[in-house]
């Protein structure tokens, strides 16, 4: 972010230094403000009709009872926020999603991080294929590759449990249908989709000057020692922003498990996200005011949560003040 | 002496070679070890893959199935002598002297089996001790590409294939146009507050979607535009955060001193972006482009919200879900979609992986 804002300071004061060096300043000026505005519309005008009026409206209708089959509105005050707290689908399908935060988040942010680390190994051939082959999953869209998984998970013939059969193991586990290992299976199946951090990782770590290694390596620093003490430092801003994204991704995560339980959250309510509880709330059942405070939630959440990886920031994410 | 003599060598040579040596070892071990973990990453296509061209009984043979899609194969003889050509199974038969040999079972029997040798077939019946129902067939390699056929039919691909370009291809040219102007807004134009209009707009690639849906639904349904694609495709003209972020960045590095010879020759804002900007960001454009098309074959939220209850207009994500819901029992089916339904993305990514991975760093890095 940090970043952003100098090239656009810099970008302003030359600006404004051209425009003042000419006689019709303030008329020219005025115009390629004018300019500006027209060619900035497009975003203003959505943003106002499709995120802020958006959010404003969100907010009045948890104070509502809305239906949206025959579109009466009454208001009904804090009832909403008032069946959140007493919701035993809300708070299981909360723990549902924050227990698939603990489990998911560490894989998909290190995971990346590791692969890229091989890939920018100057001991390893084949860099740009492998790149493409690491990506390629990714691009697969997410009705396929939901698909492809169901099968590969498959408790009699997927290649997982034969694999493990082959292993010794006796009695590999029903990946999708047992309670305690259907997050873990979420979890691989998100695994196909690290390409874009693995190569946003990768290109910045190719970025990191190659001094800082030389330098290291004629202090005596080793691989690991340089790996921890120049590379990792110089991508936490990546990691960062990865962090951020997926946190907020896991609290909107919805199309694996409703494909993978179809729409029930099944076994048990082992992949009951609160994505799915909004969904069923606003869209099976109708009921947009109370779908609504579901929502104000997710966004509470997220908020919070930016706020406090944010915050934190600055004690383990490295900016160089070089750009 | 000799001992002397080779020590001598060594201490001469050994650290190059070694030196060497190691460095090819690890080169070899880190490479190695790189293909087999991407060959492990990749192993789902090929489960699909070879499912796709199975049967419905040899997946469901379940843990004991073989993985390739084998099919036991039969030998057509006139065997009993009737005139009418008769189909036989082939079976593999251990002989009494430690051979196995392919023959094709004519009698079968609880105690003992007639037999025929397909290669020889004039020598006649050979008796054959044991049960024959212990035995296994002779199978062969025998895809069934006809199942790519079949789901073709079944979902209406042609149909669920334009349904799906539409929505993306005109949602693409939305962002396109949209994007490129806010882009060209904050690379070019000195907008009171921009910095905080770009914060904002970089902002809401962090807000959840979750928290304008409803109201955007409900605005939607009340002007009637639930049930078409407008809902998916309308929003797109009203510019992206990604796109305008990377095509921003595109535009901050092109020399000013064009736009400026192209003012001085009367060009107004407009022919500088249309003559000046544009033609040297293909590559950003490209890229916005693509990234458009494979949201739009990849978005099932969306469509499953917006066109419920109108099969007909389903995008392939959806339409491949409730296909797939449908013929579960089936799962060569279910394969062969999943793979229609990934080819177009893949083959567009391959083809453009440059600009395409490029655009995913300039997005991904520099924020």
């Amino acid at each position: 972010m940090a970043t952003i804002d100098q090239t656009h300071t810099g970008a302003l004061a030359s600006e404004t230094a051209n425009i003042g060096a000419n006689q019709n300043s303030n008329s020219l000026q005025r115009q390629q403000r004018l300019w500006g505005w027209i060619f900035l519309s497009p975003w203003l005008i959505g943003f106002v009709i499709f995120t802020a009026a958006p959010i404003i409206a969100s907010f009045i209708f948890t104070f509502t009872q809305f239906n949206l089959s025959d579109g009466s509105i009454t208001f009904i005050g804090l009832d909403n926020w008032r069946t959140l707290v007493s919701d035993p689908l809300t708070i299981t399908s909360l723990g549902v999603t924050f227990k698939f935060a603990l489990v998911a988040i560490p894989f998909w942010l290190i995971v990346p991080i590791l692969i890229a680390s091989l890939l920018n190994s100057k001991s390893v051939k084949g860099k740009p294929l492998l790149r493409t082959l690491f990506y390629l999953p990714y691009i697969v869209p997410a009705v396929s590759a939901i698909f492809i998984w169901q099968s590969v998970l498959n408790t009699q013939a997927g290649w997982i449990n034969r694999i493990l059969r082959l292993l010794g193991v006796q009695d590999p586990p029903a990946w999708l249908q047992n309670e305690s290992w259907i997050l873990i299976a979420f979890m691989i199946i998100g695994l196909w989709g690290i390409g874009n951090a693995m190569l946003t990782t990768l290109a910045t770590m190719q970025g990191v000057p190659t001094e800082l290694y030389e330098a290291a390596e004629v202090d005596g620093a080793g691989p690991l020692t340089r790996w921890r003490k120049i590379t990792l430092p110089m991508i936490s801003p990546v990691i960062f922003y990865n962090l951020v994204l997926l946190s907020i991704g896991v609290m909107n995560y919805f199309v694996v498990p409703y494909i993978v339980s179809r729409g029930t959250g099944q076994p048990g309510q082992s992949a009951y996200f609160f994505n799915m509880h909004l969904y069923k709330t606003a869209f099976a059942y109708g009921n947009m005011g109370y779908g609504a405070t579901l929502a104000w939630v997710i966004f509470g959440i997220c908020l919070l949560i930016t706020v406090v990886l944010f915050a934190t920031s600055r004690r383990w994410v490295y900016y160089s003040s070089g750009d | 002496m000799a001992a002397a003599a080779n020590q001598s060598k060594a201490v001469n040579t050994a650290p190059f070679y070694s030196h060497q040596l190691r460095k090819f070892g690890i080169i070899s071990i880190l490479t190695l070890f790189a293909f087999m973990l991407v060959f492990l990453f990749l192993l789902p296509f090929a489960n699909m893959a070879l499912i796709s061209v199975k049967t419905t009984d040899q997946i469901t043979e379940g843990a004991t199935g073989v993985i390739w899609p084998m099919e036991p194969i039969t030998y057509t003889y006139d065997g009993d002598g009737d005139g009418d050509q008769d189909t036989y199974d082939l079976y593999i038969v251990p002989m009494p002297d430690g051979s196995t040999r392919q023959l094709a079972l004519v009698q079968p029997g609880r105690q003992s089996s007639q037999f025929l040798d397909p290669s020889n077939p004039e020598a006649g019946l050979i008796a054959w001790e044991g049960n024959w129902r212990g035995l296994s067939r002779v199978t062969e390699l025998h895809p069934h590409f006809e199942n790519f056929q079949t789901a073709w039919d079944m979902l209406d691909f042609p149909k669920v294939f334009r349904n799906t370009l539409i929505i993306a291809l005109t949602g693409m040219i939305g962002t396109l146009l949209s994007s490129i102007c806010v882009a060209y807004a904050f690379a070019r134009f000195p907008i009171p507050g921009k910095n905080i209009w770009f914060i904002i707009l970089i902002g809401t690639i962090i807000l959840p979607s979750q928290v304008t849906l409803i109201p955007t639904y409900a605005f939607f349904a009340k002007i009637g535009w639930t049930g078409t694609w407008l809902p998916l495709i309308v929003p797109h003209f009203f510019a992206n955060a990604f796109n305008v972020f990377l095509l921003r960045q595109f535009f901050m590095t092109l020399p000013r001193e064009l736009d400026e010879a192209a003012m001085i020759d009367g060009a107004g804002p407009f022919k500088v972006l249309t003559s000046v900007i544009i033609p040297q960001s293909w590559a950003a454009i490209i890229a916005v482009a693509m990234f458009h098309i494979i949201f739009a074959w990849n978005d099932y939220f969306n469509p499953l919200i917006y066109l419920l209850g109108q099969p007909d207009l389903l995008p392939i994500s959806v339409a491949v879900q409730q296909f797939n819901f449908q013929y579960g029992p089936r799962p060569e089916l279910v394969q062969a979609t999943s793979l229609m339904a990934m080819v177009l993305p893949l083959v567009l990514f391959l083809f453009a992986q440059k600009v395409f991975m490029r655009g995913v760093v300039i997005t991904g890095v520099e924020k």
